[in-house]
């Protein structure tokens, strides 16, 4: 609330000032946008373009749009039999549905582990609430391979779950989780879980408990209380911490590889095969064509919630 | 106020139980990676008695250590890069919002966030290519070629820290000093800068990170020759699981560990002065 000191009369006079400014103001705004416009959106045009190619035992594996024919003429190929590809294989319609069942039981996994979790961390005392968040942040310093990994020697067949559910007799024969989909669901619940966290505490720690302790008095049980409170009052953060779930898991590639089995097929880990072991480039960026469409609406979802939790967030300072 | 009392104190049990859950969750598995690094066997799961011949061969292998080497290098010319990029992307999107381009820039820095690695890799693979076609650069694929393709998705991540920061700055010292006559880029390194100085470091550890951990969009962008770290820990981890990996795993938790708690303590002890003060 301090932060704000001078309140809003000196921030707009300060932009003022700056609205003054041209060739500093440019680079400031145009360096970076440059920079933004040339590596991440103009490639999407390539990818585009490279989907709608042939395929040709060549380096690089595609043919041009433009070619010259023998008789000098030049002419232009588009080629959309790699769309039509993926809608007549059944393999790619089943790998997309595979990466939507994954990453919605993921997204709802994390959910209800996460809930609670971000919950108490918002009702625990002042002084603790940084150092447990510290701690739900903290593995996502480390290795994202290497947590995976760490999760392949837990689930193996002679690995340590195994072994440990062994030894208290509770099985006979060693379950066989590693190269399932379940496997893939708690690889991929274990990653994402953080994500999921941080938007449900930001909403949830600015919930105010009066509004309970009223609730309380006048006679609501805790979970009326709950329902009518608590979780309205939590839905943006619920649907921006499920969209920064939802859709990088739609692409993820390194936790179905590892962990996953064959019938875990999925979008991410079929394009880098179509890409690495079989060089059809253009059948690759056409699933990723298709993937970035799907990613649309979760997309904006995730930039209303978030616009709106901020929009909340300066109402509160 | 009993009954509020009664009712949180009623309420905390399962809850507490939960979040106790969720931290086994969250430690167990690394737990796991550090406790076996210090196996004797070579099979991770069989316990053989206390060893540190793992960490010994890791230091002999080559391969390993030049990859680490080099994915260093890249994480910190990239870090270095996004974090000026990331702090003019952040100063446009807070201080001139209305400026043209900076509606644009707020969705260009939010998609990278969330985008699947897979795509962004592929593309930048394409466009790289692409420019080499037509304008002859860049030549060849490698280190540089990596750098930029970190640096693309990294900056967003920097904008969105030092954007936080920036928006809970108090606007009234630059604007005070422009008042006195300085010029806007000395406002910017003597009041601003200074002021934000926290979420740069903060920023570039989180590029460093993001860098040194790739996989995916480093498997597309790299070329013969350059071989990052997660790439050799990839093609290790496929084959099945490797005490070394373990022993590697450690050495990196550990390094995170320390960081975490000395900026943990450093930000601890800047609060606590300014609520001093105040």
């Amino acid at each position: 609330m301090t932060g704000y000191g001078g309140g809003a009369g000196a921030l707009a006079g300060l932009r003022a000032r700056w609205r003054r400014l041209t060739v500093g103001r440019w680079l400031v705004t145009g360096i970076p946008w440059l920079w933004l416009v040339i590596f991440f959106c103009l490639p999407f045009l390539f990818i585009l373009k490279i989907s709608l190619s042939e395929p040709a035992l060549a380096q690089p594996p595609y043919l041009n749009w433009i070619r010259e024919t023998a008789d000098g003429l030049v002419s232009i190929v588009v080629n959309f039999g790699n769309y039509g590809l993926l809608w007549d294989d059944s393999l790619y319609v089943s790998a997309l549905f595979g990466s939507l069942q994954v990453a919605a039981i993921s997204t709802l996994l994390c959910l209800l582990i996460g809930y609670p979790m971000a919950y108490a961390i918002a009702r625990a005392p002042t002084h603790l609430r940084m150092p447990l968040l510290m701690l739900v942040i903290l593995p996502f310093w480390t290795s994202f391979l290497i947590r995976i990994y760490a999760w392949m020697g837990i689930l193996n067949t002679n690995g340590i779950l195994n072994n440990f559910l062994l030894w208290l007799g509770v099985i006979e024969q060693p379950l066989e989780i590693m190269h399932t989909s379940l496997a893939v669901y708690i690889g991929v619940t274990y990653a994402y879980l953080p994500f999921m966290i941080l938007p449900l505490y930001a909403t949830l720690s600015r919930l105010d408990p009066v509004l309970l302790e009223a609730a309380a008095d006048l006679g609501a049980r805790p979970a009326k209380q709950f329902l009518t409170i608590t979780w309205p009052q939590s839905v943006p953060g619920v649907i921006a911490g499920a969209m920064l779930v939802f859709i990088p898991v739609m692409g993820e590639f390194v936790i179905p590889d590892l962990l996953g089995g064959p019938d875990s097929l999925m979008l991410g880990k079929l394009m880098w095969t179509e890409f690495f072991n079989n060089r059809d480039w253009p059948v690759a960026s056409a699933l990723a064509a298709v993937l970035l469409v799907v990613l649309i609406i979760p997309f904006l979802l995730l930039r209303h919630y978030e616009s709106r939790a901020e929009a909340n967030g300066e109402e509160a300072a | 106020m009993s009954a509020i009392k009664q009712h949180r104190r009623a309420g905390f049990p399962w809850l507490w139980t939960a979040l106790a859950f969720g931290y086994v969750f969250l430690y167990a598995p690394i737990l796991s990676l550090i406790v076996y690094s210090f196996n004797e066997s070579r099979l991770v799961t069989v316990w053989a008695g206390f060893s540190t011949r793992w960490y010994g061969e890791l230091m002999q292998n080559e391969q390993l250590l030049s990859a680490a080497w080099l994915s260093i290098k890249v994480a910190a010319v990239a870090a270095t890069i996004a974090v000026v990029l990331g702090t003019l992307a952040a100063m446009t999107l807070v201080r001139f919002r209305r400026q043209w381009g900076a509606r644009s820039m707020g969705i260009m820095v939010a998609a990278p966030l969330v985008m699947p690695e897979i795509i962004l890799g592929l593309s930048l693979l394409l466009l790289f290519m692409s420019m080499a076609d037509l304008i002859g650069w860049p030549a060849s694929r490698g280190q540089g070629t990596i750098i930029m393709a970190h640096v693309t998705f990294c900056m967003a991540y920097v904008t969105v820290v030092v954007q936080s920061r920036l928006a809970y700055m108090d606007a009234s010292l630059e604007e005070a000093a422009m008042d006195l006559g300085a010029r806007p880029l000395k406002v910017f390194f003597t009041i601003t800068l200074p002021v934000i100085a926290p979420s740069l470091v903060a920023g570039w550890l989180l590029a460093f990170t993001l860098s040194m951990d790739d996989l995916v969009v480093a498997s597309f962008v790299s070329g013969p020759g350059a071989t990052t770290l997660p790439m050799v820990v990839y093609s290790s981890v496929r084959l099945g699981v490797s005490p070394q990996i373990n022993a590697l795993a450690t050495i990196i938790i550990a390094v995170v560990v320390v960081a975490v708690s000395v900026a943990g303590y450093l930000m601890y002890r800047q609060d606590k002065q300014r609520t001093n003060m105040q």
